[in-house]
C-alpha cells in the first residue's frame, strides 16, 4: 500500500454523512403504513387472516406497527387497495399504543421530547445493545447507526461494551429463554438512571415468535421499555430519530 | 426446468427404511466411497426415532437412506468413523431423545425447551496442569452482536482448546414452521437468520414449488439470484468492514461499511428492505425491476465495482493487514473436508464446494459464476476469498441486468401439496449451503420441516482454526468465519 493508493480511498469515499437525519426518507422502503379511508367489501377480512403477527385490527382498519413485520402481505390481498406503506421512517413511540395506526389518519403521535431525558442524556447517552433470540438484521442496523453514513457519534451517542457504562438497555429479539438470566443480569449491572428501548417487532411484542416454545418475555413485563422502535427490522434513521426527539436535539 | 436451486424430490415410498444395523454400514460405505454428508435429522415418533440421511456424490447426485430406530436402544455413533456428522447426532439425540452409543461428545447443540440455567449442566471441556488457565466469554459480547459462549483453555497467551458453547438464541423456529399455513412462512423463513433471508428465502420457496408442481420462468429464478448475490455482496462487505476494524485498519473499516449501504439499499429498492425480506415468495416474486429504476440499479453496482476495486487494492496491499491475518487461524485441508465445512470458509481452505457450480439449468446456468478457491485456509485467505466473490458477482450481476432487465410475471398460485413426499433444497448462501428438508403427510399437509444453516457445521471449524493461536487473535479468526448464532440456535 501506498500513500497514493490510500488517498484514492479517501477520494472515493467523498462526504457520506447524512447531514439531517430528521428530513431523510430512505428511497423505496416499507415505512409508515397508510389505511384510506376508502370502505372495505362486505364481510372482507383479507388483511387480518394474512397478517403473520395478528398486526392487523377490523372496522375501522388498524395496524399496531408493534406487531408489524412489514411483509406487504396486507397489501397483496387487499381488493380494496385501502392500505400502502410509505417510505417514512419515523415510527418510534414512547407509548405502547401510539404504535396503532388508524384508518384515516396519516400521521402517528411522534416521540416528544422529554425533559427529563433531555437534562440527564441530553449531551451523552451511553447505550448498551443486547440480543435476545434477535435474527441479526436489527443488530446489523443499530451498527448501522453508528457508520459513516448516520453517524449518531456527532450527538454523543455510543455503543458501549460493558453496562456498567451504559444508560440505556437496547434490546432485540422476542427474549429468549435461554437470554432470560443474563438480560437480567445485564440491567441489574446498569448503573440508575437506566432505561430499555425495544427494537424491532419481536422485541415489542413477540413478533414472530409470541408465544414460541423458546421464549419468555417476562423481563420486558416487569421492567417496561420507555422507548419502542418498531420494524423488521427498523431503518438506522427510525432508530436514530425516536432517540433524538426523545433526547431533543439534532 | 428452470429452476436454479439443488431441488431433489421423492416419494416417501420411493426410498425403503432399512434395518438400522444396515442402515450405519451402507452410511459408511457411501462416505468411505466419497461421499459427504448434507445432513441427517430425525423425528421422534411414540418409542420410535425415523431417521433420515442425506448424502451427495461426487457427481452431485444426492443420496437418501432412512432407517428407523427404537429411542431406547438407537443405534451406534456415526460420528466416531466420520467426525463430520458429530453436528447431525448431537442434534438428533438433543430433538429426539435416541440413543447413540459410543458417541464421543453428545452437548447439546442449543439446548431447546430448556432454561438458562440448564444450560450450564453439560461440563466445559478441561485441560488441567500448574500453568493452564481458562478464560470464559460471554454469552454477551463487548460489540453490537448476538450472544453465544466461548471457553478458552490457555497455556500462557496460546489458546490449546476452545468449546463454542450455543443456544442463547434458541427461539423454536422449527416448532414454528409446522404451525402456521405452508405457503405463508415467508417471513418466518426470513427470520431463521436475518443476514441471510433471502437465501433461506429461497430453499423454502423452492421446496414449496417442488412440491405443488410450480414451474417458474427464467426471468424470476434470475432476479431471485440476483437479489441472493446482492446479499453476498452486502454481507461479505460487512464481514469486510468488520475483519479491517478489528486489525486496527479504519480506512478499510468505514469504507467497506460505506459500500454496504450502496450495496444494501439496492435491494431495497427492489423490494422495500435492506435484508431483501419479501423478496421472494412461493409462486414468484415481492422484487420490482421497473424501467426507471434500472439506471439506477445499475450504476449502483458500477459504483460497487470501481469502489471496490478501489479500496482492494489497498486492503490487499497493506502491509498491517497482511501482518495481522496471514498464517492466523489456519483450518487445513484435510481437517476442512473430515469437519464437513461448507461454504466460503471450506473454499479458503481448498475444497472446491458449491452448489451453485452444480445446476445444470437455472440462472447460474444462464450465466455460471466460476468458483474461487484458495488453499492456504488462513483469515487472509478467508479475507480475499471474501473479495473475490465480491467481485464474482458484481461482474456476475452487471451481466445478467444487462441480458435480462425484464422480471414482470404474475406470481403464480400454489397449489395443495403432494401427499408422502420428501423433498431437500440446498442455497448457497453467503457462509454456504442452506438446506431445508420438508415432509409432506398422507393428506399433504407439512409433518416435518428441517431447517439447517451453514453455521450448524462450520462453528466447529472455528473451534479447531484457533488452536494454537494467540488468543488475542480470537476475534480475527470469529470475525473470518462470520458465523450465524441464530442460524445454528434455531
Amino acid at each position: 500500500m501506498t500513500i497514493f493508493s490510500s488517498l484514492r480511498v479517501r477520494l472515493s469515499q467523498g462526504t457520506q454523512y447524512i447531514a439531517d437525519l430528521h428530513k431523510a426518507v430512505p428511497k423505496g422502503f416499507r415505512g409508515l403504513p397508510v389505511i384510506s379511508g376508502a370502505p372495505c367489501g362486505a364481510d372482507c377480512s383479507a388483511c387480518r387472516d394474512t397478517c403473520p403477527t395478528q398486526a392487523v385490527g377490523l372496522r375501522p382498519i388498524t395496524i399496531d406497527l408493534g406487531r408489524c413485520v412489514f411483509c406487504n402481505a396486507c397489501v397483496e390481498v387487499c381488493p380494496q387497495d385501502k392500505i400502502a406503506f410509505t417510505p417514512e421512517p419515523k415510527l418510534g413511540a414512547v407509548e405502547r399504543e401510539h404504535l396503532v395506526i388508524r384508518e384515516g389518519t396519516d400521521a402517528m403521535v411522534r416521540v416528544r421530547a422529554s425533559a427529563a431525558f433531555s437534562r440527564v442524556f441530553g449531551r451523552s447517552l451511553k447505550l448498551r445493545q443486547v440480543s435476545a433470540g434477535g435474527c441479526n438484521a436489527c443488530e446489523l442496523e443499530l451498527n448501522a447507526i453508528a457508520n459513516v453514513n448516520f453517524d449518531v457519534q456527532r450527538f454523543g451517542i455510543e455503543w458501549v461494551a460493558s453496562p456498567r457504562h451504559a444508560d440505556g438497555l437496547v434490546l432485540t429479539g422476542p427474549l429468549t429463554r435461554n437470554m432470560k438470566d443474563a438480560v437480567r443480569l445485564a440491567w441489574d449491572a446498569m448503573p440508575d438512571p437506566r432505561f430499555v428501548v425495544a427494537v424491532g417487532a419481536c422485541a415489542i411484542s413477540g413478533g414472530l415468535y409470541a408465544a414460541a416454545s423458546g421464549v419468555d418475555r417476562g423481563f420486558l413485563e416487569s421492567v417496561g421499555p420507555s422507548l419502542y422502535v418498531p420494524g423488521c427490522p427498523p431503518h438506522p434513521l427510525t432508530f436514530v430519530n425516536a432517540i433524538l426527539d426523545l433526547l431533543g436535539v439534532g | 426446468m428452470n429452476t436454479s436451486v439443488v431441488i431433489h424430490r421423492v416419494d416417501h415410498s420411493a426410498v425403503p427404511t432399512l434395518e438400522p444395523k444396515p442402515w450405519r454400514d451402507e452410511l459408511l460405505q457411501q462416505l468411505r466411497a466419497g461421499m459427504r454428508v448434507v445432513t441427517v435429522y430425525g423425528k421422534r415418533q411414540d418409542e420410535h426415532v425415523r431417521i433420515t440421511a442425506v448424502l451427495q456424490a461426487k457427481d452431485h447426485s444426492l443420496y437418501l437412506s432412512k432407517t428407523k430406530v427404537t429411542a431406547q436402544f438407537g443405534y451406534h455413533a456415526l460420528t466416531t468413523e466420520s467426525p463430520a456428522l458429530h453436528c447431525f447426532e448431537r442434534e438428533l439425540h438433543e430433538q429426539t431423545g435416541v440413543r447413540i452409543a459410543g458417541h464421543p461428545w453428545l452437548k447439546p447443540i442449543r439446548y431447546e425447551g430448556q432454561e438458562q440455567s440448564a444450560m450450564n449442566g453439560y461440563p466445559f471441556y478441561k485441560i488441567e496442569g500448574k500453568e493452564v488457565h481458562e478464560v470464559a466469554v460471554g454469552p454477551i459480547h463487548a460489540g453490537v452482536i448476538e450472544p453465544g459462549s466461548f471457553r478458552f483453555m490457555c497455556l500462557g497467551e496460546q489458546v490449546h482448546h476452545l468449546e463454542i458453547h450455543l443456544g442463547y438464541q434458541h427461539r423454536g423456529v422449527e416448532h414454528r414452521l409446522l404451525e402456521g399455513d405452508p405457503q405463508r412462512l415467508g417471513p418466518l423463513v426470513e427470520t431463521i437468520a436475518g443476514d441471510t433471508s433471502v437465501a433461506h428465502a429461497w430453499a423454502y420457496c423452492a421446496a414449496i414449488e417442488s412440491l405443488s408442481g410450480c414451474e417458474l420462468a427464467i426471468e424470476v429464478e434470475i432476479s431471485r439470484a440476483v437479489a441472493l448475490e446482492l446479499e453476498r455482496v452486502a454481507m461479505h462487505l460487512s464481514g469486510l468492514s468488520g475483519l479491517a476494524a478489528d486489525i486496527g485498519f479504519l480506512q478499510g473499516a468505514t469504507t467497506y461499511g460505506r459500500l454496504r449501504t450502496t450495496a444494501i439499499n439496492t435491494t431495497m429498492r427492489l423490494c422495500g428492505s435492506r435484508f431483501g425480506k419479501g423478496a421472494l415468495r412461493p409462486g414468484g416474486l415481492g422484487l420490482q425491476l421497473p424501467p426507471e429504476l434500472r439506471r439506477e440499479v445499475r450504476a449502483n453496482i458500477e459504483l460497487l465495482r470501481k469502489d471496490l476495486a478501489i479500496i482492494n487494492e489497498c486492503f490487499l496491499t497493506a502491509q498491517t493487514v497482511q501482518h495481522r491475518l496471514r498464517l492466523v487461524g489456519i483450518l487445513p485441508e484435510a481437517q476442512a473436508r473430515e469437519l464437513g465445512i461448507v461454504g466460503m470458509a471450506a473454499r479458503a481452505s481448498g475444497v472446491t464446494i458449491d452448489t451453485r457450480h452444480q445446476m445444470k439449468q437455472g440462472a447460474y446456468k444462464v450465466l455460471p459464476i466460476s468458483p474461487t478457491v484458495l488453499s492456504d485456509g488462513d483469515c487472509w485467505a478467508r479475507a480475499r476469498i471474501r473479495i473475490a466473490e465480491m467481485d464474482a458477482s458484481i461482474a456476475w450481476l452487471t451481466t445478467i441486468l444487462a441480458l435480462y432487465p425484464d422480471w414482470q410475471h404474475p406470481r403464480k398460485i400454489i397449489g395443495s401439496l403432494m401427499p408422502s413426499q420428501f423433498v431437500v433444497a440446498m442455497v448457497e448462501g453467503w457462509r454456504g449451503e442452506v438446506v431445508h428438508c420438508l415432509e409432506t403427510g398422507e393428506a399433504g399437509e407439512l409433518v416435518h420441516y428441517k431447517v439447517q444453516d451453514p453455521s450448524l457445521r462450520n462453528w466447529m471449524g472455528l473451534a479447531m482454526a484457533v488452536r494454537r493461536n494467540e488468543i488475542s487473535d480470537f476475534p480475527i479468526c470469529n470475525k473470518s468465519f462470520d458465523l450465524s448464532y441464530c442460524g445454528n440456535d434455531l
